[in-house]
């Protein structure tokens, strides 16, 4: 999961402090875990260095300074880039694809695209798995489906999502 | 779809519609698929998977657009012109509701042919060799009320590619059947097809049946995604 | 098992029978229609004895009954004439009334007498009379309407009826078509014995009718069956048991009888209005004739959903509904022969006896008829289903649709043979009956006798009409081509007071008609002839002895018999008799005009020979016209060569009608179970055509499925027929002789019927091959 890329597509959609930002990244997507300040601010800084954000100003205030963020061009189209990257099947996947649908909702870009994208590259493994599996032995064959019914399980939680994707809209636009 | 199918297509449809009564079924979906190719359609139920799968085969006819097969437009072809071609260059498997109940297997096995004239001889050893590929031999002689469901789905199998079809079309081949039995169906299908050539239309919402594609598109409110170019 | 829980159990499935949505209901009206209609078809049965019998009553209590004592003239007396006519075929009944007195009996359905030259007609001879085809009646009743007849008078709707008022007629009492009488109906009514063979065609025709109707009602409370096995199974899927299934599917059963029997007596009502506007073999009723006997309508009413429960039960004992589904997996056991041949063969022990009792031999036991019959016919269907599903068992394979329709057969053959199995019944009973009909007709059709070569219409002149004059006008009427006129009378040896032994005919006629009766020599007016070679004519020659005396009776009505003494003349000369009109032979003496004495005239009664050209249109009727003009008494009468009892005609004609009624009842049942079965198949039928199966095959494939069933049903139909047939006719000790043309036509019939339905079925059929069927929606 990337966090330098949920707190770009954050910043979409206008100029935030960097305190906003962790609450806006808690609510929508840190329910369990929320961010650490530290985790802002390091993440900022690096992005602020490879010129995908940019200072908009900053506000001096009873308290510690506070910088406003907003995006660069290079740091949309790094988003656009993330979003069309279907991620490597692995486990435990789900939290990135939410963020990258959840984002994707939340830019207005179609979040059925991403779904379809990662069904075809989880489809890819599938393809190779059940080709292994076919030439192999029973150990293979094992092996090979227990890898299979984990990226079924991926895929199903994928059309699950797709069909519910209005109402995901709805919920994220409040 | 506007992207120009490769070339050497099999099949080519383009900008299919079709409506049922109020439902719009197709709204603008297009396919292809190369000789001994097996393409997935994808999709979640509702979203006009069947209805492509019954306009590419010319069971229905489209609304509008146009469906090249081999170098002819099956949109212009007459019913009778359609079925020969179904009879002879097409074969199908359903999900179910498809053998003859009252028919032994082998018998069912060897209907297409005896549907385009072949002798009953002939047609049942040439069935026979079919089904022991698929390995269902043993239940030559029984009715399909009598046979397993991975059976009768393996019979069904035998049945569409007696006549050596160059195009297999497969609605939810294994929407009845447990994964174990559904897979064997889905390898003997895919290896079957592939040893003779023939292409493989295989519409389903499962992955994992799925997987034993080459490619996939995905079918949703009517409209076809073809992954490959996309990507 | 508590009242209760039966009870409770036949209610659901009442409920269920009518819930269900617009499916449901449609099954439950299927259902109920054709039951109905049977309903409606044994209610009409029960009722038709009780309409004749009404009709005999009513027929019988306007009877103006002459024969008997001679009635003298009163206050309370009446003189009738029968004029009966017929017009355009059909009879017209007409009575001339001249009351005597303030006390004459007025005839049933009037309300008082008829003026002289008015009438009260029938509302059907109203109606005929007004209308464009009944001008020419018109001009023979022409009197003037003044009422109608009411329904107590008449024996049917339809029935053609006059009453006119006559003044005169007394002086005619004693003509035979007048007489006075003082009150109307039969004085001492008999009851008509009825023919034992006739008795036996109407048992049989009653039988073989009503046996299919059963078949019917049988087939009728299956419609839907595998729809609601289906639910059944549901039923059993949470919690119900095996007995409450079976319970529920009687309750729906039930549900559909029930509603059937509304049906039937709303159909049975409506029929019943219908019936007053038709007549059948010149028969019409009231609908008031036709009230079913209270017990036999009980009895239909109890039977009709009493059978309906069996049936269901019966059809599911080989099933066994379980929770997933209903299981026939089991191949059923092979029918076995035996017990299916002892209903043939009880049918057949039970006629056995009376063998050859014919019709001499008195009464038919009509139990053991009845009995015979009803065994014989429900042999038919005991034996069709295991003929079919042995004959289908061996049956090779041809060609995809035959393979298709054959393996369907071999599974389920008993489903083909039940669709069939009315069909069946009802040939091979209407087969049996042809039969009988074919062998007795000879029986009951009589020579008359009259050679209708030369003279077609024969007309009565009544004494005292001028037959020069009556002659002149016929000849004149359009369509007569000749008139012979002949008087004739009777001479006898001696006085009629003395008792005479010996006698011979008078025949008085010009020389042209005298030569159509006999072979003259030569002819001139005043020659009389002594003919010899008469049929029943033994005493001419002993008579005709030149100078012997003989006596001719004359009879002026009203007075004292008279005779007139005649000598036979020196210069007699002989003839050779010939075939006359009427086709008999006649002997005695040829008199022409000029040799027969005044005071003969009264001794003789004129006939008048008429040849028709039948060619002018109405020719007949103008005849009829011009008779009545010169007397309403006159009663012409068309000669025909055969002539049928009439009872034995309308027999016959009934099973015609019934057997085709009931043939198109069992067409309509069975094209619903056909498409219930095409319905059944509609995924399987798309899933064909989308894998190229041409709709000719499939089509095919649905006419075989229902033409090899029926093909065997006829066969065995034939084959049962005719030999009900055979001992029928053996019982009437009638040679047997198998009639091929009525077998034909009964087989033809039913296979009329199956292609019929396999017509009517085909619109649905395409229409289900559509891919519209593929969709899993």
């Amino acid at each position: 999961m990337s966090i330098g890329h949920t707190l770009l597509g954050l910043l979409e959609s206008g100029p935030r402090h960097g305190y906003d930002l962790k609450r806006a990244f808690d609510e929508k997507f840190g329910h369990d875990r929320p961010l650490h300040y530290g985790q802002v601010y390091s993440t900022m800084s690096r992005l602020l260095k490879n010129g995908l954000v940019e200072v908009d100003g900053i506000e001096a205030g009873g308290g510690p300074e506070r910088k406003r963020y907003a995006i660069t061009e290079a740091g949309i189209t790094d988003v656009e880039r993330w979003l069309a990257t279907p991620e490597k099947p692995e486990p435990y996947l789900q939290s990135t694809l939410y963020t990258k649908v959840v984002l994707a909702l939340l830019t207005s870009r179609d979040a059925a695209d991403v779904l379809d994208t990662q069904r075809s590259e989880h489809l890819r493994s599938m393809r190779i798995l059940t080709d292994r599996k076919r030439k192999g032995d029973l150990a293979d064959q094992l092996i090979c489906d227990h890898a299979l019914f984990h990226l079924e399980a991926d895929l199903r939680w994928l059309e699950l999502t797709a069909a519910r994707l209005d109402k995901l809209r709805e919920a994220v636009a409040r | 779809m506007t992207t120009t199918p490769p070339p050497g297509s099999l099949l080519v449809a383009r900008d299919l519609r079709k409506v049922y009564g109020p439902t719009t079924a197709l709204d603008g979906a297009g396919f292809s698929i190369h000789p001994g190719e097996v393409v997935a359609v994808m999709g979640p139920s509702g979203s006009g998977k069947s209805t492509l799968l019954h306009c590419l085969a010319g069971i229905v006819t489209p609304d509008s657009g146009s469906i090249m097969y081999d170098g002819r437009e099956l949109t212009e072809m007459s019913d009778g012109e359609r079925s020969a071609l179904r009879r002879s260059e097409f074969g199908f498997v359903f999900q179910f509701g498809q053998l003859v109940p009252e028919l032994t297997c082998v018998e069912n096995v060897a209907l297409p042919m005896r549907l385009n004239g072949t002798p009953r001889k002939e047609a049942e050893r040439a069935a026979l060799t079919w089904m022991e590929r698929l390995e269902v031999d043993d239940v030559r002689g029984k009715r399909p009320g009598e046979v397993s469901g991975g059976q009768g789905q393996r019979v069904a199998v035998a049945r569409a590619l007696v006549t050596g079809p160059r195009l297999l079309f497969a609605d939810e081949p294994t929407g009845a059947l447990d994964s174990l039995n559904g897979e064997r169906v889905m390898e003997l299908l895919t290896d079957a097809a592939r040893s003779s050539n023939a292409a493989v239309v295989l519409v389903t919402h499962e992955a994992r049946v799925a997987a034993y594609s080459d490619r996939e598109i995905v079918v949703r409110d009517g409209r076809s995604r073809d992954m490959e170019r996309v990507v | 098992m508590s009242a209760a829980q039966w009870a409770r159990d036949l209610g659901m499935g009442l409920r269920f029978a009518f819930a269900g949505g617009r499916e449901g209901w449609t099954r439950a009206l299927l259902t109920a229609v054709g039951v109905g209609l049977g309903v409606a078809l044994l209610l009409l049965t029960t009722a038709l004895p009780g309409a004749l019998a009404e009709r005999d009553r009513r027929g019988e209590a306007r009877l103006n009954f002459t024969y008997g004592e001679q009635i003298e003239r009163a206050g309370d007396t009446l003189v009738t004439a029968d004029t009966d006519t017929e017009f355009g075929g059909r009879d017209i009944r007409g009575r001339l009334l001249e009351p005597e007195g303030d006390k004459a009996p007025v005839p049933p359905g009037l309300r008082e007498f008829p003026a002289r030259g008015d009438m009260v007609v029938s509302p059907a001879l109203k109606e005929l009379l007004g209308s464009g085809d009944g001008a020419l009646l018109r001009e023979r009743l022409p009197y003037d309407i003044v009422g109608t007849i009411g329904e107590q008078g008449l024996i049917g709707s339809q029935e053609l009826a006059y009453y006119a008022g006559a003044e005169g007629l007394a002086d005619r009492v004693g003509d035979g078509m007048v007489g006075r009488i003082d009150s109307f109906g039969d004085p001492n009514p008999t009851e008509e014995e009825m023919d034992p063979v006739l008795m036996l065609l109407i048992l049989v025709v009653f039988v073989v009718l009503l046996m299919p109707v059963a078949v019917f009602i049988a087939a009728a409370v299956r419609f839907g069956g595998e729809r609601r096995d289906r639910r059944l199974a549901a039923l059993r899927l949470v919690g119900s048991d095996g007995g409450m299934t079976r319970r529920i599917a009687a309750g729906e059963a039930l549900g559909g009888a029930l509603l059937g029997l509304v049906f039937g007596t709303g159909f049975f009502l409506a029929g019943r209005e219908f019936a007053a506007s038709v007549e059948v073999f010149r028969i019409s009723v009231f609908p008031s004739y036709l009230n079913p006997s209270p017990l036999l309508a009980l009895l239909v009413a109890v039977a009709v959903p009493g059978a309906a429960v069996l049936v269901t039960l019966l059809t599911l004992r080989g099933v066994v509904i379980e929770p997933l589904g209903v299981v026939r997996t089991a191949r059923p056991a092979r029918r076995r022969l035996w017990w299916r041949l002892l209903f043939p063969l009880a049918g057949v022990i039970m006629l056995v006896p009376m063998l050859g009792q014919g019709r001499e031999n008195g009464e038919f036991n009509g139990y053991l008829v009845t009995g015979g019959v009803i065994c014989l016919l429900v042999g038919v269907t005991a034996l069709l289903p295991w003929f079919v599903e042995t004959v289908v068992a061996r049956l090779g394979t041809g060609s995809v649709s035959w393979q298709l329709a054959v393996r369907r057969l071999q599974l389920s053959s008993g489903t083909a043979a039940r669709m069939v199995n009315g069909i069946a019944v009802a040939v091979a009973g209407a087969i049996a009956l042809q039969m009988l009909f074919a062998g007795v007709e000879d029986d009951y059709t009589k020579e008359t006798g009259f050679d209708v070569t030369l003279a077609q219409m024969q007309v009565r002149v009544p004494d005292g009409t001028e037959i020069a004059a009556a002659t002149t006008r016929l000849e004149k009427t359009e369509g007569v081509r000749k008139v012979y006129p002949l008087s004739e009378g009777y001479f006898a040896d001696r006085p009629y007071t003395e008792e005479p032994q010996r006698n011979a005919q008078l025949t008085v006629g010009d020389c042209a008609t005298l030569r159509e009766v006999a072979k003259l020599p030569s002819c001139a007016d005043g020659d009389v002839f002594a003919v010899r070679g008469g049929e029943y004519d033994t005493d001419t020659p002993s008579l005709s002895r030149p100078g012997q005396k003989l006596y001719a009776e004359v009879s002026s009505s009203g007075e004292e018999l008279t005779e007139v003494a005649w000598t036979v003349p020196e210069a007699l000369k002989e003839a050779d008799s010939v075939e006359d009109p009427t086709g008999t032979k006649r002997g005695g003496f040829l008199l022409t005009p000029g040799a027969m004495p005044d005071d003969l005239a009264g001794a003789v009664s004129g006939q008048l020979y008429l040849a028709i050209d039948d060619s002018v249109p109405h020719a007949r009727e103008h005849v009829r016209n011009t008779a009545a003009a010169i007397d309403p008494l006159s009663s012409p009468m068309t000669w025909s060569a055969t002539e049928r009892t009439e009872r034995f005609d309308s027999i016959r004609t009934g099973l015609f009608v019934g057997a085709a009624a009931v043939l198109a009842l069992i067409g309509a049942s069975l094209l619903v179970s056909q498409l219930e079965q095409l319905r059944e198949r509609r995924k399987l039928l798309s899933a064909l055509v989308a894998f190229g199966t041409r709709r000719r095959t499939l089509s095919l494939s649905v006419l075989w499925q229902t033409a090899v069933p029926i093909g065997l049903g006829l066969l065995l139909a034939s084959v049962v027929g005719i030999t009900l047939g055979a001992v029928l006719l053996r019982m009437t000790s009638t040679p047997v002789g198998v009639d091929w043309a009525s077998v034909l036509q009964m087989t033809g019939i039913g296979a009329g019927v199956v292609l019929v339905v396999t017509l009517l079925s085909m619109p649905p059929l395409l229409r289900m091959m559509r891919p519209d069927g593929l969709r899993t929606e």
